[in-house]
């Protein structure tokens, strides 16, 4: 039997009271692609930290290729032949590709040596594992799949034979992902491990040769992938059985709610992010927004919900609350959406639904701060309080502690926290972005129940989601958003993944034609 | 005086140590720029050291550092029996006002304003004197007929000297032109030599070539730059003309340290007398200064000169104009 | 919302135990620089504290006294800070409430007691510092102009303005070179030692309480007000304040208005209560001090007192220092108080991490084991 590429044993981490990692075991053969599966909070994060030299763990043993390492650094990890591409890529957007790779890597002093033998390096590199990139591409430019790639290359560059990749295909078309799973496959095949954290059971049973499963802090369960099954892995993940939701669809679908007509808006740095925009939400429906991330659904999201305005185009929004027409340009904000009873679970609840720092408590207030329920003139903690527990009841939010910060739930329960604020008021608009991003599967299955259950109460809900999945599982009606147009609309009876798929892609390819950029031969001096 | 002390040592618990002996115990409160400013308050301190060295007699000092501390510390200084308290710095008059009042067998001697007290000796300068002598200097070695002033703040006080710097060096050449800046608008500015260097670069690239800085500690950045830039400086309060020999072209004078000496040596004999005392050339309060630095850049003419214009000031044949006479500088 | 936290390091130890870490820290170092300095450093805190603490020459009372300005300017930056806002403006701030205080003492102070003059005089100081800190907080909403560029011109600005107006204007008014004239007595506060006979001279005056007053209500504005609540989620997170519809553009002005209102009333304190009357730069670097106590008070208002009398005693006890032990040089209390910001503010994580690490530690294996 050969070295292991990597072996750990018995690692544990804590932050404070909380077990990230007890007891873990791993080993990862040479030249395989091992998958680490796991909700959301089990764990696969720290134990790839600790294993990149982010974390130390608090004990256990690290073996690379058989040598017994302590891993301080992520330089140490560099030095010990491992590469890590994150989620979130790591790169400078105005920088080239092969000033991306080089940089920190740089050997020599003079920039031009470095550049000429890092170029040499680079193709020879991009040629071996079949990735070519241009080094002259500005990375800014170069579309999401390309820019995993010089991750890739900028690891392997630095000399890495262990490859831990982190949610890689959340940000790709289906098209790119396969396109990745290509590379990972001719990585393997010269000799290079690749450590791959997802939840996409899927994609665990098309590449990997080997899996992981975590639970909790602890593993569970290590198989071959000839030897099991997606229901064995999800079952694993979740410690019970998981079915797919089954979703009838609406029976009564009535007047319409919000109608958006011709809307337009382009960003601060003058980019047009939505182009004619035109559709229609109505009672009693899932309308499903499906796209790659980055179309135009945040802007899209942030209109309908009142948080940004836009340049062209009108909104018409009809609930039980009222009736309102709102033209382009004016002044508003979110609030005034809410009154009419528009409901909004944004896409990033870090970012935008929550403040982290904030007790539960003070979230659960955000946005309705000003209701007269919550004090006359002083904010009525009681009341404030008494709110919170009802919510956290109905919506399963543990700990169901009002006072508890928000950034000590897990991701689920802060999702639920704001599906619960969003929807105990009963919206007839519900606008949802990415509702179960990072959500564990026990909160998935909660979270799209909710939704159907406002839908059938007569709610018109709107559904941006990058999971093509949860759109086809959810939705009455999808349209598919390319570059801020919508592209197509279809009903989801009448497609399958592999469609909306081509749908969500095509269009972006001629954008992507269009722009390449030729840079022009260097001058000599 | 012994009855007052007494007294006090009564009235202040746990200040009985204070013998009841009526020694001298002089003591000095510098303003903000601190002791060793090179300029004023170190002309204060430099009185008060020579005064021990002389006779023994050691004393007290304190440097404000805020507004908080004037009231305070004068009240400490006098609760502890010092007397005479001499106190530096026009900014203190309100406070030594208010003090005085409360300690009337105290000795205070206040320099650089005025409170009229019986227990109050208030020592102020014909500053625009020794300007006027300096002006007049710069005025005559400059080439370019082009000579310049910086203040710390734009203050009364610091008008006054830039008023009489600008008649005496118009005094000998009416054509010259006198540039004038100020440092800054708080009192950072009577520290701030790097300022104080720009300033004075800036006023040599408008054409000057003798400097007169009237800004405290600025004034090394001062005569710095005219080292650097092979123009002349005048120093000021103290003689600064040890600093950069060759080019101080010489100090204006202002003899803080005799009227702290003096100070100390009226009370030690008996002799302190209240009331304004006025400084000026006559009473060799102010000065310009002459020495074995500055002698190779004087021919004896100009020196002639300049000791024939402070001669004709002291026998009142040329009136120079006090700025804050008028709040303005017309003579 | 009471903070009730189950996972999370305890308020006796992130804002009594640490900072007194942080302070025992930087008083070791100080000691190292008394040391070389060649004077004996426990002799050194000895005087010091003895000179913060005592009764018979006022040292308590001044220890207070300063503590006041430094409550004001200190909420002042921790009420800006909660919004995401850092005010360098305190010192330009606090200027220019003296204005405010000034104009009203000159033109009423022989005609209003000071019963009636007492509340003018307070709005005019909090009126002139909101002033001058809403217009870089109007600058940066509808302008995008940093406050923290624009805050640290207004110092400047104010330090011109005032000592145009104070040489040029009110100063000869009055006769004075640089000062205005003192305010006639009855229309000012009286301070500790005139109302209780026998107490030792001191600055210390009623404007104690109103800064005492001002924490609180800064405390009720900061967790109890709606305005508060939108004050905090624009500071924490502005893209949540966007999402909950809170007008970001008007919190800035709002928030900007109440810190400079804060640092304005700094004025009343000295102006109007210690000196009775307006001297030139009479702030002193006492609105730059605010950002140190805000930062060592944890933008919290019982932090934000404790640290501004941790700063008063750290002045008085400096000043009693140099009268006691003259051959330290007055600079060294700059040293010391320099040490105390670099140890609570620049090193924080220092101390703070450790011993977060070691409770929480402690914590698990206590409750593993039983």
């Amino acid at each position: 039997m050969p070295t292991p590429a990597i072996s750990l044993k018995r690692i544990n981490k804590r932050f404070g009271p909380v077990w990230a990692n007890r007891d873990i075991d791993l080993t990862v053969m040479p030249g395989t692609i091992h998958g680490i599966v796991g909700e959301n909070g089990a764990g696969k994060s720290t134990l790839m930290s600790i294993l990149y030299g982010f974390y130390t763990a608090d004990s256990g043993e690290i073996a690379i290729n058989g040598k017994p390492l302590s891993i301080q650094s992520s330089q140490q990890a560099i030095d010990a032949g491992i590469g890590m591409v994150h989620q979130h890529f790591m790169l400078v957007e105005t920088f080239s590709v092969l000033e991306n790779v080089l940089l920190g890597a740089e050997e020599k002093s003079l920039l031009s040596k470095v550049l000429n033998h890092g170029r040499k390096a680079l193709q020879r590199i991009g040629k071996a594992h079949g990735m070519e990139v241009d080094p002259d591409a500005i990375v800014g430019e170069l579309p999401v799949g390309m820019q995993q790639r010089v991750e890739i290359l900028k690891a392997l560059y630095r000399g890495a034979r262990i490859l831990i990749l982190d949610e890689p295909t959340g940000v790709l078309t289906p098209q790119e992902a396969d396109r990745l799973f290509e590379i990972l496959d001719q990585l393997r095949s010269n000799g290079v491990t690749v450590l791959l954290i997802t939840h996409k059971l899927r994609e665990i049973m098309h590449i990997c040769d080997q899996v992981s499963v975590m639970r909790q802090g602890e593993m569970v369960a290590h198989r071959r992938i000839v030897a099991t099954s997606t229901d064995e892995l999800a079952s694993l993940m979740v410690g019970r059985k998981v079915g797919l939701m089954e979703n009838k669809p609406s029976t009564q679908i009535g007047e319409a709610r919000l109608t958006a007509s011709g809307v337009h808006y382009t960003d601060s740095r003058g980019i047009e992010r939505l182009h004619n925009i035109n559709l229609e939400l109505r009672s009693g429906e899932i309308l499903g927004v499906a796209g790659v991330a980055g179309n135009g659904q945040s802007e899209l999201l942030k209109i309908l919900s009142g948080v940004i305005t836009a340049q062209q185009g009108e909104l018409h929004i009809l609930t039980s609350k009222g009736e309102q027409r709102f033209v382009a340009n004016e002044s508003r904000d979110a609030r005034l959406f809410r009154q009419l009873g528009v409901g909004h679970v944004p896409e990033d609840r870090l970012k935008q639904g929550l403040v982290p720092n904030f007790a539960a408590s003070e979230n659960a207030i955000l946005g309705y701060e000003g209701d007269a329920k919550y004090g006359q003139h002083l904010l009525s903690t009681d009341n404030i309080v008494a709110d919170t527990k009802t919510m956290m009841a109905s919506f399963d939010v543990r700990p169901a502690i009002p006072e508890l910060k928000t950034a000590n739930f897990s991701g689920g329960n802060q999702q639920k926290l704001i599906i619960a604020r969003e929807m105990m008021r009963q919206p007839d608009i519900l606008i949802v972005g990415q509702p179960t991003r990072g959500v564990d599967i026990g909160a998935i299955e909660f979270i799209h129940q909710q939704l159907i259950k406002a839908r059938d109460e007569g709610a018109a809900v709107l559904l941006v989601s990058v999971e093509l999945e949860e759109i086809l599982a959810l939705s009455d009606r999808i349209i598919v958003m390319v570059d801020g147009r919508i592209s197509g609309e279809v009903m989801p009876s009448q497609t399958n993944e592999q469609e909306l798929g081509l749908l969500m892609s095509n269009a972006a390819s001629t954008i992507r034609e269009t722009l390449e950029v030729t840079l022009p031969e260097e001058v000599s001096p | 005086m012994k009855k007052s002390i007494m007294a006090l040592a009564g009235l202040v618990t746990g200040l009985s140590i204070m013998t009841a002996q009526a020694a001298l115990k002089p003591s000095v409160i510098y303003d903000m720029g601190g002791k060793f400013d090179k300029s004023f308050n170190q002309a204060s301190y430099n009185g008060a050291e020579q005064y021990l060295k002389d006779t023994g007699t050691k004393y007290a000092d304190f440097e404000i550092k805020n507004e908080a501390q004037r009231e305070q510390v004068m009240l400490r200084m006098a609760q502890r029996g010092h007397s005479p308290i001499v106190v530096a710095g026009f900014q203190q008059a309100p406070i030594v006002e208010r003090v005085a009042k409360k300690f009337p067998d105290t000795k205070f001697v206040l320099i650089d304003a005025v409170v009229d007290l019986p227990n109050v000796r208030s020592v102020v300068f014909k500053e625009q004197e020794g300007s006027f002598l300096v002006g007049a200097l710069a005025a005559l070695k400059s080439k370019t007929d082009t000579v310049s002033f910086i203040g710390g703040m734009d203050i009364p006080l610091i008008r006054k000297f830039a008023c009489g710097y600008e008649q005496g060096a118009k005094y000998v050449n009416n054509d010259v032109k006198v540039l004038q800046n100020m440092t800054g608008t708080t009192p950072a500015a009577w520290n701030d030599p790097a300022k104080g260097s720009e300033l004075a670069r800036a006023q040599f690239d408008q054409g000057a070539d003798v400097v007169y800085g009237a800004a405290g500690g600025t004034g090394v950045g001062i005569n710095q730059a005219a080292v650097d830039s092979g123009k002349l400086a005048i120093g000021v309060d103290s003689n600064q003309n040890y600093m950069h020999p060759g080019t101080m072209l010489t100090s204006m004078v202002k003899r803080v340290d005799v009227a702290v000496y003096k100070a100390f040596e009226d009370v030690a004999n008996d002799n302190f007398t209240s009331g304004l005392q006025v400084l000026g050339l006559k009473e060799e309060g102010v000065d310009w200064a002459l020495d074995e630095f500055n002698q190779p850049l004087l021919d004896e003419t100009v020196v002639a000169q300049i000791n024939n214009l402070k001669q004709e000031i002291i026998d009142g044949n040329i009136s120079v104009h006090n700025w804050e006479d008028t709040q303005s500088c017309t003579y | 919302m009471s903070r009730v936290n189950v996972q999370e390091v305890p308020v006796w130890l992130t804002s009594v135990v640490i900072p007194l870490l942080q302070l025992a820290l930087a008083l070791m170092v100080s000691s190292l620089v008394v040391l070389i300095v060649g004077e004996n450093p426990i002799e050194a805190f000895r005087v010091m504290v003895q000179g913060a603490l005592n009764l018979e020459f006022g040292g308590l009372h001044n220890t207070l006294y300063y503590a006041t300005n430094f409550i004001f300017t200190g909420l002042a930056v921790a009420v800006a800070f909660h919004a995401g806002m850092f005010n360098i403006g305190g010192e330009g701030q606090a200027y220019l409430g003296g204005l405010g205080v000034t104009i009203i003492a000159l033109s009423l102070d022989h005609l209003l007691p000071m019963w009636l003059m007492a509340p003018l005089v307070i709005i005019a100081a909090a009126l002139f510092g909101a002033l001058w800190g809403v217009i870089p907080g109007i600058l940066q909403a509808k302008r995008g102009a940093h406050i923290v560029v624009t805050t640290i011109m207004f110092n400047f600005i104010a330090a011109a303005l005032m000592s145009y107006l104070l040489v040029s204007i009110i100063a000869p008014l009055s006769g004075e070179a640089t000062d205005s004239r003192y305010f006639a007595s009855s229309a000012v506060f009286p301070k500790w030692h005139e109302l209780f006979e026998g107490a030792a001279f001191s600055l210390l005056n009623p404007t104690l309480l109103i800064a005492l007053i001002c924490a609180v209500m800064v405390w009720v504005l900061i967790w109890r007000t709606r305005l508060g609540y939108a004050i905090r989620v624009m500071g924490q997170n502005p893209s949540a304040a966007e999402y909950a519809g809170i007008n970001a553009k008007k919190i800035i002005i709002i928030t900007m208005a109440i810190s400079g209102a804060l640092a304005g009333m700094m004025a009343v304190n000295e102006v109007y209560g210690a000196h009775s009357r307006l001297i030139l730069n009479y702030t002193n670097g006492f609105g730059f001090i605010g950002i140190a106590v805000a930062l060592m008070g944890r933008n919290h208002p019982i932090g934000v007192v404790l640290a501004a009398l941790l700063f008063g005693a750290l002045y008085q006890g400096g000043t009693e220092l140099q009268f006691e032990m003259p051959g330290l040089n007055p600079e060294l209390i700059l040293v010391i108080q320099g040490l105390v910001i670099f140890f609570t503010g620049a090193l924080e994580r220092l101390v703070r991490n450790p011993i977060e690490a070691l409770y929480t530690s402690t914590r698990a294996n206590l409750q593993a084991g039983g």
